[in-house]
């Protein structure tokens, strides 16, 4: 198991943001996030992420604890924004995560790829010495990919990390980051507002049902692999969405 | 869908047409008139300053001004000609103490604003206190500085270094608070420590900040400098505007006022230079 939650809650003062939840996530599974605005979407990864702490159950990556998984750099995290540092080019963004963290004296994990290798497997080679600002947001949000992988993770935790895109240029991430999990073997928790997205990257899909945040059911999407964004306009795939906008109305 | 993709399609391609054509013959017409655009922003400034010097001169001809009230424009050009070595003798005091104050009144309010953000309590316990001492006049703290420290080279700096301390501790705090939540998230899942946030996130990220502050410092760490030499100093471009004024030497004052901007234009663009090479971003 990628994951596993046992009747994990989180609570921010009186508030319970995610309760009694449980689950199981394979290794290697690409796993989409759905439900309504405030339902604890994101809190759900940052529980997994050892930034925010369970109120009650248990949380385990690998088998180990989220902080000993955090140390170990298990997981890495693709925000909403690339979140890049300004002042550094796209190499040196890239390269943050191993500088970060030795004064804590840990181990940092170097992946077979080199910083240099993963900008070209996101498609920026050449672009390295640029800096955040001289990119377009996609190409930004792909340095943030590439900086996710450096220190080779196995779990991959995505918060609508193309929400801000155009439809085309989303379109091209989708392909790209369902390459890179191919080709990578990382499992993916990617959470997403769109009906579409959630179909055409996840093997499965989590819906959760708000106030407060539970599971309201896991979607399996048995469509052929892999896939690619033609799959949209296939009867099947448009099945999944109209049955999935269903269940999310009766969130 | 055959009627629907050949429809649009064969309007699309005409609209385009007409848009480069537009385009084409826009273009030639817009490009002679821009030169002179730019022209025009550096003339219209320079010719201004040129009119007003000539009615100032003319002016205080016509009516017969006596020198001492308000000297012309030629008057004061002779006077940093013929003068230019006493001036600059006057020049260099004031350039150090403006400098040095600069610094420590910077490096000062920098450190302050590390440890305001590391601690709470600090911040609770100093920062009203910034601000009663940024409430008292430069003028009203010149002279208690001087009875403290005597009229020597220290209590100079302070005062020049005190007027740049209150804008750039303010601007300093807010700059290393500026690191966007997410970001926190990520060096925390970097499992990153203090020491690597401040030196690697904040301090940079707070750098456009100061550097607004510094640009206010240095021009206002002239001011204080000047003042500090009307208390008890012989040389510096402040002891001569007093001994200029007291003397009714109105062209020595006028020509010391002048130096006295051009070290504060001087500083400034050494600051902007500098942001432009430190603050790629």
């Amino acid at each position: 198991m990628a994951a596993s939650l046992s009747n994990a809650s989180v609570k921010f003062g009186n508030f319970t943001a995610l309760s009694d939840i449980s689950l199981e996530i394979g290794a290697g599974e690409f796993w989409t996030i759905l439900g309504p605005s405030g339902c604890g979407k994101s809190t759900m990864l940052r529980l997994v992420s050892d930034l925010v702490p369970p109120a009650t159950g248990t949380v385990e990556i690998l088998g180990k604890t989220t902080e000993a998984a955090r140390l170990a750099r298990e997981f890495a995290f693709v925000f909403q924004d690339a979140t890049l540092l300004p002042w550094r080019s796209a190499l040196k963004n890239v390269e943050l995560p191993l500088e970060m963290g030795r004064k804590r004296g840990i181990q940092i994990p170097r992946g077979d790829r080199t910083p240099m290798e993963l900008l070209e497997l996101v498609g920026l080679s050449g672009r390295e010495d640029a800096l955040p600002h001289e990119l377009s947001g996609g190409m930004r949000q792909r340095v943030a990919i590439a900086r996710a992988l450096v220190c080779q993770p196995k779990l991959l935790l995505m918060d609508e990390p193309f929400g801000a895109l155009d439809e085309m240029t989303r379109d091209r991430l989708n392909m790209q980051l369902l390459e890179i999990w191919k080709e990578t073997g990382v499992t993916c928790l990617f959470v997403t507002h769109s009906i579409p997205e959630a179909v055409l990257l996840g093997q499965k899909v989590l819906m959760l049902r708000a106030h407060p945040g539970r599971v309201k059911e896991v979607v399996e999407i048995d469509l052929p692999e892999p896939r690619h964004v033609k799959l949209r306009e296939t009867p099947e795939f448009n099945r999944y969405s109209s049955y999935l906008r269903r269940s999310l109305e009766d969130c | 869908m055959a009627v629907i993709e050949n429809l649009p399609e064969t309007t699309k391609v005409e609209t385009t047409k007409v848009e480069t054509a537009e385009a084409e013959t826009n273009t030639p017409a817009q490009v002679p008139s821009l030169l002179p655009q730019r022209l025009t922003n550096v003339a219209v400034p320079v010719c201004t300053a040129i009119v007003l010097l000539l009615v100032w001169q003319f002016g205080v001809r016509f009516f017969e001004v006596p020198t001492y009230i308000a000297p012309a424009p030629t008057d004061v050009g002779a006077v940093l000609r013929e003068d230019f070595p006493l001036l600059m003798r006057n020049f260099w005091p004031t350039f150090t103490v403006s400098v040095v104050g600069f610094f420590a009144g910077n490096i000062a309010a920098i450190l302050i604003a590390v440890t305001f953000v590391h601690s709470r309590a600090m911040e609770r316990a100093f920062f009203p206190m910034a601000v009663f001492v940024n409430t008292i006049p430069i003028l009203a703290i010149a002279p208690i500085l001087v009875l403290i420290f005597g009229p020597g080279f220290t209590a100079k700096v302070m005062i020049a270094g005190l007027i740049c301390f209150f804008p750039t501790l303010v601007n300093m705090v807010r700059g290393l608070q500026a690191v966007s939540p997410q970001t926190l998230e990520l060096a925390r899942i970097l499992s990153a420590s203090k020491s690597e946030v401040f030196w690697k996130i904040r301090l940079p990220s707070s750098l456009p900040f100061l550097f607004s502050a510094l640009k206010i410092a240095a021009t206002t760490c002239v001011i204080g400098a000047i003042v500090s030499e009307w208390i008890g100093a012989d040389v510096g471009l402040g002891a001569l505007i007093i001994d200029s004024t007291f003397n009714y030497r109105s062209p020595l004052l006028y020509a010391t006022v002048f130096m006295s901007s051009g070290l504060s234009v001087l500083l400034f663009v050494s600051v902007t230079i500098t942001e432009k090479l430190v603050v790629r971003w």
